[in-house]
Protein backbone atom coordinates (compact mmCIF):
# COMPACT_ATOMS: atom_id res chain seq x y z
CA UNK A 1 0.00 0.00 0.00
CA UNK A 2 1.58 3.33 -1.15
CA UNK A 3 1.22 6.04 1.71
CA UNK A 4 -1.18 8.80 1.27
CA UNK A 5 -0.27 11.53 -1.12
CA UNK A 6 -1.61 14.29 0.39
CA UNK A 7 1.15 14.02 2.86
CA UNK A 8 4.13 15.31 0.38
CA UNK A 9 4.89 18.99 1.15
CA UNK A 10 5.96 19.51 -2.33
CA UNK A 11 7.02 22.81 -3.39
CA UNK A 12 4.60 24.76 -0.82
CA UNK A 13 6.16 27.12 1.29
CA UNK A 14 3.01 26.51 4.20
CA UNK A 15 3.43 22.94 3.87
CA UNK A 16 6.95 22.77 4.69
CA UNK A 17 6.95 25.07 7.20
CA UNK A 18 4.15 22.86 9.39
CA UNK A 19 6.05 19.65 8.80
CA UNK A 20 9.27 21.38 10.04
CA UNK A 21 7.52 23.02 12.66
CA UNK A 22 5.78 19.70 13.77
CA UNK A 23 9.06 17.87 13.74
CA UNK A 24 10.65 20.76 15.95
CA UNK A 25 7.30 19.85 18.38
CA UNK A 26 8.10 16.48 18.59
CA UNK A 27 11.98 17.16 19.57
CA UNK A 28 10.97 19.47 22.10
CA UNK A 29 8.17 16.75 23.48
CA UNK A 30 11.55 14.67 23.78
CA UNK A 31 13.65 17.43 25.50
CA UNK A 32 11.12 17.92 27.96
CA UNK A 33 10.76 14.05 28.63
CA UNK A 34 14.48 13.72 29.03
CA UNK A 35 14.34 16.69 31.43
CA UNK A 36 11.72 14.82 33.00
CA UNK A 37 13.72 11.75 33.32
CA UNK A 38 16.73 13.89 34.87
CA UNK A 39 14.39 15.06 37.57
CA UNK A 40 12.80 12.35 38.37
CA UNK A 41 16.13 10.84 38.67
CA UNK A 42 17.58 12.75 40.43
CA UNK A 43 14.54 12.96 43.31
CA UNK A 44 12.57 9.54 43.05
CA UNK A 45 9.73 11.08 45.18
CA UNK A 46 9.01 14.23 43.01
CA UNK A 47 5.88 13.38 41.16
CA UNK A 48 4.47 10.98 43.77
CA UNK A 49 1.67 13.45 44.45
CA UNK A 50 0.81 13.14 40.69
CA UNK A 51 1.04 9.64 40.73
CA UNK A 52 -0.81 9.39 43.60
CA UNK A 53 -3.85 11.78 42.19
CA UNK A 54 -3.78 9.28 38.99
CA UNK A 55 -3.52 5.77 41.20
CA UNK A 56 -6.74 7.99 43.49
CA UNK A 57 -8.81 8.79 40.04
CA UNK A 58 -8.68 5.15 38.49
CA UNK A 59 -9.12 3.30 42.00
CA UNK A 60 -12.87 2.48 41.79
CA UNK A 61 -12.47 0.83 38.38
CA UNK A 62 -9.39 -0.42 39.59
CA UNK A 63 -10.80 -1.86 42.33
CA UNK A 64 -13.98 -3.52 39.69
CA UNK A 65 -11.65 -5.62 37.65
CA UNK A 66 -9.42 -6.82 41.15
CA UNK A 67 -13.27 -8.30 42.06
CA UNK A 68 -13.45 -9.86 38.72
CA UNK A 69 -9.52 -11.13 39.05
CA UNK A 70 -10.51 -12.82 41.90
CA UNK A 71 -14.05 -14.35 40.61
CA UNK A 72 -12.32 -15.72 37.66
CA UNK A 73 -8.93 -17.31 39.47
CA UNK A 74 -11.95 -19.14 41.52
CA UNK A 75 -13.82 -20.50 38.75
CA UNK A 76 -10.87 -21.83 37.37
CA UNK A 77 -9.70 -23.04 40.89
CA UNK A 78 -13.35 -24.80 41.54
CA UNK A 79 -13.14 -26.89 38.22
CA UNK A 80 -9.33 -28.45 38.48
CA UNK A 81 -10.53 -29.08 42.22
CA UNK A 82 -13.46 -31.29 40.76
CA UNK A 83 -10.68 -33.40 39.13
CA UNK A 84 -8.69 -33.62 42.33
CA UNK A 85 -11.50 -34.05 44.98
CA UNK A 86 -10.36 -37.52 45.93
CA UNK A 87 -6.57 -37.32 45.93
CA UNK A 88 -6.64 -34.05 47.62
CA UNK A 89 -9.37 -35.22 50.29
CA UNK A 90 -6.57 -37.99 51.19
CA UNK A 91 -4.51 -35.62 51.53
CA UNK A 92 -5.92 -33.44 53.50
CA UNK A 93 -7.39 -35.98 56.25
CA UNK A 94 -3.46 -37.36 56.41
CA UNK A 95 -2.08 -33.57 56.94
CA UNK A 96 -5.10 -32.90 59.71
CA UNK A 97 -3.60 -35.65 61.59
CA UNK A 98 -0.11 -34.54 61.82
CA UNK A 99 -1.14 -31.01 62.31
CA UNK A 100 -3.50 -32.21 65.18
CA UNK A 101 0.18 -33.33 66.79
CA UNK A 102 1.81 -30.07 65.71
CA UNK A 103 -0.81 -28.02 67.34
CA UNK A 104 -0.18 -29.61 70.94
CA UNK A 105 3.80 -29.53 70.34
CA UNK A 106 3.27 -25.63 69.62
CA UNK A 107 0.68 -25.24 72.56
CA UNK A 108 3.96 -26.57 74.89
CA UNK A 109 6.33 -24.22 73.49
CA UNK A 110 4.57 -21.69 73.55
CA UNK A 111 3.58 -21.51 76.95
CA UNK A 112 7.37 -22.20 77.47
CA UNK A 113 8.22 -19.47 75.23
CA UNK A 114 5.83 -17.24 77.56
CA UNK A 115 7.56 -18.51 80.97
CA UNK A 116 11.40 -17.89 79.16
CA UNK A 117 9.99 -14.50 78.44
CA UNK A 118 8.79 -13.47 82.25
CA UNK A 119 11.79 -14.69 82.91
CA UNK A 120 13.78 -12.04 81.26
CA UNK A 121 11.18 -9.43 81.48
CA UNK A 122 9.99 -9.14 77.66
CA UNK A 123 6.72 -7.54 76.82
CA UNK A 124 4.75 -8.84 73.89
CA UNK A 125 4.70 -5.70 71.53
CA UNK A 126 1.03 -5.00 70.00
CA UNK A 127 1.07 -7.56 66.61
CA UNK A 128 -2.35 -6.02 65.63
CA UNK A 129 -2.86 -5.30 61.87
CA UNK A 130 -3.19 -1.12 60.79
CA UNK A 131 -5.78 -2.32 57.91
CA UNK A 132 -6.68 -4.98 55.51
CA UNK A 133 -6.72 -3.98 51.68
CA UNK A 134 -6.28 -5.01 48.36
CA UNK A 135 -3.68 -5.08 46.03
CA UNK A 136 -5.50 -3.00 43.12
CA UNK A 137 -2.91 -2.97 39.91
CA UNK A 138 0.92 -3.39 39.37
CA UNK A 139 2.85 -2.13 36.56
CA UNK A 140 3.11 -5.84 34.93
CA UNK A 141 4.51 -4.27 31.78
CA UNK A 142 7.80 -2.52 33.44
CA UNK A 143 11.10 -3.98 34.88
CA UNK A 144 10.13 -2.30 38.13
CA UNK A 145 7.74 -3.95 40.38
CA UNK A 146 5.39 -1.73 42.55
CA UNK A 147 1.68 -2.55 42.95
CA UNK A 148 -0.98 -0.14 43.42
CA UNK A 149 -2.92 -1.19 47.28
CA UNK A 150 -6.90 0.53 47.50
CA UNK A 151 -5.96 2.29 50.85
CA UNK A 152 -4.19 5.65 51.78
CA UNK A 153 -3.96 8.29 54.32
CA UNK A 154 -7.58 7.71 54.90
CA UNK A 155 -6.78 4.31 56.67
CA UNK A 156 -4.21 5.81 58.33
CA UNK A 157 -1.25 4.33 56.13
CA UNK A 158 2.00 5.67 56.39
CA UNK A 159 5.14 5.32 54.06
CA UNK A 160 7.21 2.70 55.12
CA UNK A 161 4.61 0.26 56.79
CA UNK A 162 5.20 -3.50 55.67
CA UNK A 163 2.42 -5.60 53.79
CA UNK A 164 1.53 -9.56 54.37
CA UNK A 165 -0.79 -11.63 53.32
CA UNK A 166 -1.82 -14.93 55.26
CA UNK A 167 1.00 -16.80 53.53
CA UNK A 168 4.19 -14.36 53.97
CA UNK A 169 5.94 -10.55 53.45
CA UNK A 170 4.54 -8.77 50.15
CA UNK A 171 6.29 -5.78 50.19
CA UNK A 172 6.42 -2.48 52.26
CA UNK A 173 4.40 1.15 51.37
CA UNK A 174 6.87 3.66 49.36
CA UNK A 175 4.21 6.33 48.18
CA UNK A 176 0.79 7.14 50.47
CA UNK A 177 -1.72 8.96 48.49
CA UNK A 178 -5.48 9.91 49.55
CA UNK A 179 -7.32 6.50 49.31
CA UNK A 180 -4.46 4.50 47.26
CA UNK A 181 -0.57 3.47 48.05
CA UNK A 182 1.89 2.79 46.00
CA UNK A 183 3.50 -0.55 47.24
CA UNK A 184 7.44 -1.74 46.50
CA UNK A 185 6.96 -5.26 45.89
CA UNK A 186 9.85 -7.53 47.44
CA UNK A 187 11.00 -9.10 43.93
CA UNK A 188 11.82 -5.71 42.70
CA UNK A 189 15.29 -4.98 42.64
CA UNK A 190 15.49 -2.42 44.92
CA UNK A 191 13.73 -4.57 47.70
CA UNK A 192 16.33 -5.36 50.67
CA UNK A 193 15.04 -7.63 52.92
CA UNK A 194 17.16 -8.66 56.39
CA UNK A 195 16.19 -12.26 56.36
CA UNK A 196 17.28 -15.24 58.86
CA UNK A 197 16.91 -19.09 58.08
CA UNK A 198 13.80 -20.04 60.04
CA UNK A 199 15.65 -23.18 61.93
CA UNK A 200 18.91 -22.26 62.96
CA UNK A 201 18.67 -18.15 62.20
CA UNK A 202 21.68 -17.72 59.49
CA UNK A 203 21.15 -14.15 58.68
CA UNK A 204 21.14 -13.09 55.47
CA UNK A 205 19.73 -10.68 53.03
CA UNK A 206 17.50 -11.20 50.38
CA UNK A 207 17.02 -9.02 47.23
CA UNK A 208 14.44 -8.82 44.35
CA UNK A 209 16.35 -10.29 40.79
CA UNK A 210 13.31 -8.79 39.23
CA UNK A 211 11.73 -11.65 37.71
CA UNK A 212 9.89 -13.04 40.27
CA UNK A 213 12.65 -14.95 42.34
CA UNK A 214 14.46 -13.62 45.13
CA UNK A 215 18.49 -13.40 45.21
CA UNK A 216 19.52 -14.38 49.40
CA UNK A 217 22.86 -13.29 50.27
CA UNK A 218 24.35 -14.39 53.18
CA UNK A 219 26.09 -11.97 55.52
CA UNK A 220 28.43 -14.67 56.64
CA UNK A 221 30.74 -15.62 53.75
CA UNK A 222 32.56 -18.92 54.00
CA UNK A 223 30.94 -22.23 53.85
CA UNK A 224 27.27 -21.97 52.26
CA UNK A 225 25.18 -23.78 55.11
CA UNK A 226 21.82 -23.36 52.99
CA UNK A 227 20.20 -25.93 51.72
CA UNK A 228 17.38 -26.52 48.67
CA UNK A 229 14.05 -26.18 50.44
CA UNK A 230 15.26 -24.10 53.62
CA UNK A 231 12.74 -21.28 54.46
CA UNK A 232 14.02 -17.92 54.97
CA UNK A 233 11.95 -15.62 57.62
CA UNK A 234 12.31 -11.89 58.16
CA UNK A 235 14.98 -10.88 60.72
CA UNK A 236 13.69 -7.45 62.21
CA UNK A 237 17.28 -6.49 61.90
CA UNK A 238 17.09 -2.73 61.33
CA UNK A 239 13.82 -2.58 61.93
CA UNK A 240 10.83 -1.39 59.65
CA UNK A 241 10.04 -5.49 58.77
CA UNK A 242 8.58 -7.65 62.29
CA UNK A 243 10.68 -10.04 62.44
CA UNK A 244 9.55 -13.84 62.02
CA UNK A 245 7.11 -12.84 59.05
CA UNK A 246 8.23 -16.13 56.44
CA UNK A 247 9.07 -14.61 53.06
CA UNK A 248 10.70 -17.47 50.90
CA UNK A 249 11.81 -20.76 49.87
CA UNK A 250 15.31 -21.60 48.13
CA UNK A 251 15.13 -23.38 45.23
CA UNK A 252 18.74 -22.75 43.99
CA UNK A 253 21.68 -22.72 45.81
CA UNK A 254 24.72 -20.49 44.43
CA UNK A 255 28.29 -20.02 45.39
CA UNK A 256 27.46 -17.13 48.04
CA UNK A 257 23.96 -17.49 48.86
CA UNK A 258 20.65 -19.14 46.77
CA UNK A 259 17.80 -18.20 44.83
CA UNK A 260 14.35 -18.50 46.10
CA UNK A 261 10.65 -18.70 45.19
CA UNK A 262 8.22 -16.30 47.48
CA UNK A 263 6.07 -17.65 49.71
CA UNK A 264 3.51 -15.01 48.95
CA UNK A 265 2.71 -14.58 45.33
CA UNK A 266 1.61 -11.34 44.86
CA UNK A 267 -0.59 -12.52 41.76
CA UNK A 268 -2.34 -15.24 44.01
CA UNK A 269 -2.70 -12.87 47.65
CA UNK A 270 -6.29 -11.50 47.27
CA UNK A 271 -6.48 -9.49 50.89
CA UNK A 272 -3.32 -8.62 52.33
CA UNK A 273 -2.58 -7.14 55.91
CA UNK A 274 -0.80 -3.61 56.50
CA UNK A 275 1.24 -3.81 59.59
CA UNK A 276 2.97 -1.28 61.68
CA UNK A 277 6.38 -0.14 60.96
CA UNK A 278 8.97 -2.21 63.52
CA UNK A 279 11.19 -0.79 65.56
CA UNK A 280 13.22 -2.76 67.23
CA UNK A 281 13.60 -1.45 71.16
CA UNK A 282 16.35 0.42 71.73
CA UNK A 283 19.82 -0.58 73.02
CA UNK A 284 19.76 -0.03 76.73
CA UNK A 285 21.85 3.39 77.93
CA UNK A 286 25.65 3.17 78.84
CA UNK A 287 26.24 2.54 82.24
CA UNK A 288 28.21 5.56 83.84
CA UNK A 289 31.15 4.28 84.89
CA UNK A 290 31.88 3.26 81.12
CA UNK A 291 31.23 6.91 80.49
CA UNK A 292 33.92 7.71 82.81
CA UNK A 293 36.31 4.95 81.46
CA UNK A 294 36.11 6.71 78.13
CA UNK A 295 37.51 9.91 79.61
CA UNK B 1 -17.95 -8.43 -3.02
CA UNK B 2 -15.97 -7.32 0.15
CA UNK B 3 -15.38 -3.78 -1.63
CA UNK B 4 -19.20 -2.46 -1.86
CA UNK B 5 -19.56 -3.84 1.44
CA UNK B 6 -16.66 -1.97 3.59
CA UNK B 7 -17.55 1.11 2.31
CA UNK B 8 -20.67 0.38 3.00
CA UNK B 9 -19.45 0.03 7.06
CA UNK B 10 -17.25 2.81 7.03
CA UNK B 11 -16.56 6.04 5.11
CA UNK B 12 -19.69 8.62 4.11
CA UNK B 13 -23.07 6.94 3.58
CA UNK B 14 -26.13 9.09 1.85
CA UNK B 15 -27.01 11.37 4.94
CA UNK B 16 -24.56 10.20 6.96
CA UNK B 17 -20.78 10.94 8.27
CA UNK B 18 -18.51 10.17 11.26
CA UNK B 19 -18.41 11.75 13.93
CA UNK B 20 -15.30 14.31 14.05
CA UNK B 21 -15.37 14.02 17.75
CA UNK B 22 -15.11 10.02 18.11
CA UNK B 23 -12.85 10.20 14.47
CA UNK B 24 -10.49 12.62 16.56
CA UNK B 25 -10.67 11.72 20.37
CA UNK B 26 -10.69 7.46 19.41
CA UNK B 27 -7.20 6.86 18.87
CA UNK B 28 -6.44 9.15 22.25
CA UNK B 29 -8.47 7.37 24.30
CA UNK B 30 -7.58 3.79 22.78
CA UNK B 31 -4.15 4.60 23.55
CA UNK B 32 -4.46 5.68 27.12
CA UNK B 33 -6.91 2.76 27.67
CA UNK B 34 -4.13 -0.07 26.77
CA UNK B 35 -1.71 2.17 28.90
CA UNK B 36 -3.71 1.68 32.31
CA UNK B 37 -5.94 -1.39 32.23
CA UNK B 38 -3.23 -3.94 31.93
CA UNK B 39 -1.84 -3.14 35.14
CA UNK B 40 -5.51 -3.89 36.17
CA UNK B 41 -5.35 -7.38 34.71
CA UNK B 42 -2.21 -8.87 37.25
CA UNK B 43 -0.32 -8.51 40.11
CA UNK B 44 2.91 -9.48 38.02
CA UNK B 45 5.74 -10.70 39.62
CA UNK B 46 7.99 -10.28 36.77
CA UNK B 47 8.08 -8.13 33.71
CA UNK B 48 5.42 -9.93 32.15
CA UNK B 49 3.27 -7.94 29.61
CA UNK B 50 4.16 -6.08 26.91
CA UNK B 51 3.95 -2.19 27.20
CA UNK B 52 0.92 -2.43 25.55
CA UNK B 53 0.50 1.48 25.49
CA UNK B 54 3.23 1.66 23.54
CA UNK B 55 2.26 -1.05 21.17
CA UNK B 56 -0.88 0.72 20.54
CA UNK B 57 0.76 3.96 19.89
CA UNK B 58 3.10 3.09 16.97
CA UNK B 59 -0.12 0.60 15.85
CA UNK B 60 -2.04 3.84 15.25
CA UNK B 61 1.12 5.80 13.74
CA UNK B 62 1.80 3.12 11.21
CA UNK B 63 -2.35 2.63 10.14
CA UNK B 64 -3.01 5.94 9.94
CA UNK B 65 -0.11 8.15 9.37
CA UNK B 66 -0.42 11.79 10.31
CA UNK B 67 -3.47 11.14 12.33
CA UNK B 68 -1.25 12.08 15.67
CA UNK B 69 0.32 14.45 15.67
CA UNK B 70 4.35 14.32 16.05
CA UNK B 71 4.36 15.94 19.37
CA UNK B 72 1.75 13.09 20.48
CA UNK B 73 4.59 11.69 22.53
CA UNK B 74 4.54 14.29 25.41
CA UNK B 75 0.67 14.13 26.30
CA UNK B 76 0.08 10.34 25.89
CA UNK B 77 3.51 9.49 27.32
CA UNK B 78 2.93 11.87 30.48
CA UNK B 79 -0.23 9.53 30.90
CA UNK B 80 1.24 6.37 30.54
CA UNK B 81 4.04 7.57 33.16
CA UNK B 82 1.54 7.78 35.79
CA UNK B 83 0.70 4.50 35.88
CA UNK B 84 3.60 2.02 34.37
CA UNK B 85 6.15 2.19 36.94
CA UNK B 86 9.19 3.64 35.02
CA UNK B 87 10.85 6.89 35.94
CA UNK B 88 8.69 9.85 35.68
CA UNK B 89 9.38 11.00 32.02
CA UNK B 90 10.56 8.52 30.03
CA UNK B 91 7.88 7.16 28.12
CA UNK B 92 7.56 11.21 27.04
CA UNK B 93 11.17 10.55 25.66
CA UNK B 94 10.77 7.45 24.46
CA UNK B 95 7.36 7.94 22.56
CA UNK B 96 8.74 11.70 21.61
CA UNK B 97 11.57 9.98 19.86
CA UNK B 98 10.27 7.05 18.27
CA UNK B 99 7.23 9.51 16.75
CA UNK B 100 9.66 11.39 14.93
CA UNK B 101 11.44 8.07 14.13
CA UNK B 102 8.40 6.88 12.70
CA UNK B 103 7.15 9.64 10.86
CA UNK B 104 10.95 9.81 8.91
CA UNK B 105 10.42 6.33 7.68
CA UNK B 106 7.04 6.76 7.21
CA UNK B 107 8.24 9.69 4.98
CA UNK B 108 11.14 7.89 3.66
CA UNK B 109 9.59 4.40 2.93
CA UNK B 110 7.89 4.26 -1.03
CA UNK B 111 5.93 1.30 -0.22
CA UNK B 112 4.95 -0.89 2.73
CA UNK B 113 3.61 -4.36 3.72
CA UNK B 114 3.19 -6.12 6.49
CA UNK B 115 6.40 -7.74 7.08
CA UNK B 116 8.12 -4.03 6.70
CA UNK B 117 5.69 -2.33 9.27
CA UNK B 118 6.36 -5.42 11.39
CA UNK B 119 10.30 -5.50 10.84
CA UNK B 120 9.88 -1.71 11.58
CA UNK B 121 7.76 -2.20 14.88
CA UNK B 122 10.22 -4.71 15.66
CA UNK B 123 12.74 -2.82 15.82
CA UNK B 124 11.20 0.07 18.10
CA UNK B 125 9.46 -2.40 20.51
CA UNK B 126 13.25 -3.88 21.51
CA UNK B 127 14.62 -0.39 21.59
CA UNK B 128 12.21 0.59 23.38
CA UNK B 129 12.10 -2.14 25.82
CA UNK B 130 16.00 -1.98 26.03
CA UNK B 131 15.89 1.75 27.24
CA UNK B 132 13.04 1.30 29.21
CA UNK B 133 15.38 -1.20 31.08
CA UNK B 134 18.31 1.27 30.87
CA UNK B 135 16.79 4.03 32.19
CA UNK B 136 15.16 1.82 35.26
CA UNK B 137 18.82 0.98 36.16
CA UNK B 138 20.24 4.39 35.53
CA UNK B 139 17.40 5.39 38.19
CA UNK B 140 19.03 3.17 40.79
CA UNK B 141 17.88 -0.96 40.19
CA UNK B 142 19.96 -3.19 38.90
CA UNK B 143 18.13 -5.33 36.79
CA UNK B 144 19.56 -8.01 34.87
CA UNK B 145 19.30 -7.93 30.86
CA UNK B 146 17.68 -11.24 30.86
CA UNK B 147 14.68 -10.21 33.03
CA UNK B 148 13.32 -8.54 29.94
CA UNK B 149 14.00 -11.30 26.95
CA UNK B 150 10.35 -12.85 27.82
CA UNK B 151 8.68 -9.23 27.33
CA UNK B 152 10.08 -8.37 24.45
CA UNK B 153 9.15 -12.26 22.52
CA UNK B 154 5.50 -11.51 23.75
CA UNK B 155 5.84 -7.87 22.97
CA UNK B 156 6.74 -9.09 19.59
CA UNK B 157 4.23 -11.52 19.19
CA UNK B 158 1.42 -10.13 20.05
CA UNK B 159 1.91 -7.08 18.02
CA UNK B 160 -0.12 -7.91 15.04
CA UNK B 161 -3.06 -8.58 17.11
CA UNK B 162 -2.68 -4.88 18.46
CA UNK B 163 -2.49 -3.63 14.94
CA UNK B 164 -5.93 -5.83 14.51
CA UNK B 165 -7.46 -4.36 17.37
CA UNK B 166 -6.38 -0.97 16.34
CA UNK B 167 -7.68 -1.57 13.10
CA UNK B 168 -10.96 -3.11 14.53
CA UNK B 169 -11.30 0.32 17.02
CA UNK B 170 -10.03 2.14 13.47
CA UNK B 171 -13.43 1.32 11.99
CA UNK B 172 -15.79 2.12 14.53
CA UNK B 173 -14.07 5.58 14.09
CA UNK B 174 -15.13 6.40 10.57
CA UNK B 175 -18.74 4.61 11.00
CA UNK B 176 -21.03 6.73 10.09
CA UNK B 177 -23.09 8.07 13.13
CA UNK B 178 -23.84 11.23 12.69
CA UNK B 179 -26.89 12.17 10.43
CA UNK B 180 -26.18 14.64 7.70
CA UNK B 181 -29.27 17.98 8.11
Amino acid sequence: MAPPANRRSGFSRRAQYSTFLSYIAGAIGAVVGLGLVVISIANPGAFSGLRGAAADVTEPAAKATAAGRTVSKTVVNDIAGFFKFGSEHARLERELAEAKVRLVEADAIRAENKRLKQLLDLTRSDEGAIATARLTSSTSGSTRRYATLDAGRDKGLTKGMPIRSKLGLVGRILEVGASTSRVLLITDTESLVPVRRSTDGVPAFAQGNGDGTLRIRLINLGINPLKKGDVMVTSGSGGLYRPGTPMAILTEIVRDGAVARVLSNPSDTDYVMIEKVWTPKPPPPAHENSETFAE
Amino acid sequence: MMGPRRSAATGPRINRAPSPLVALTLPWISIMLASLVPGWLMIASAPVLPPLGFLFFISWQQLRPGLLPIWAGLPLGLFDDLFSGQPFGSAVLLWSLSAIVLEVIETRLPWRNFVTEWLVAIGLIVAYIVLSLGLVNIAGAAAPLHVIVPQIVISVLSYPLVGLIVAKIDRIRLTPLMVLK
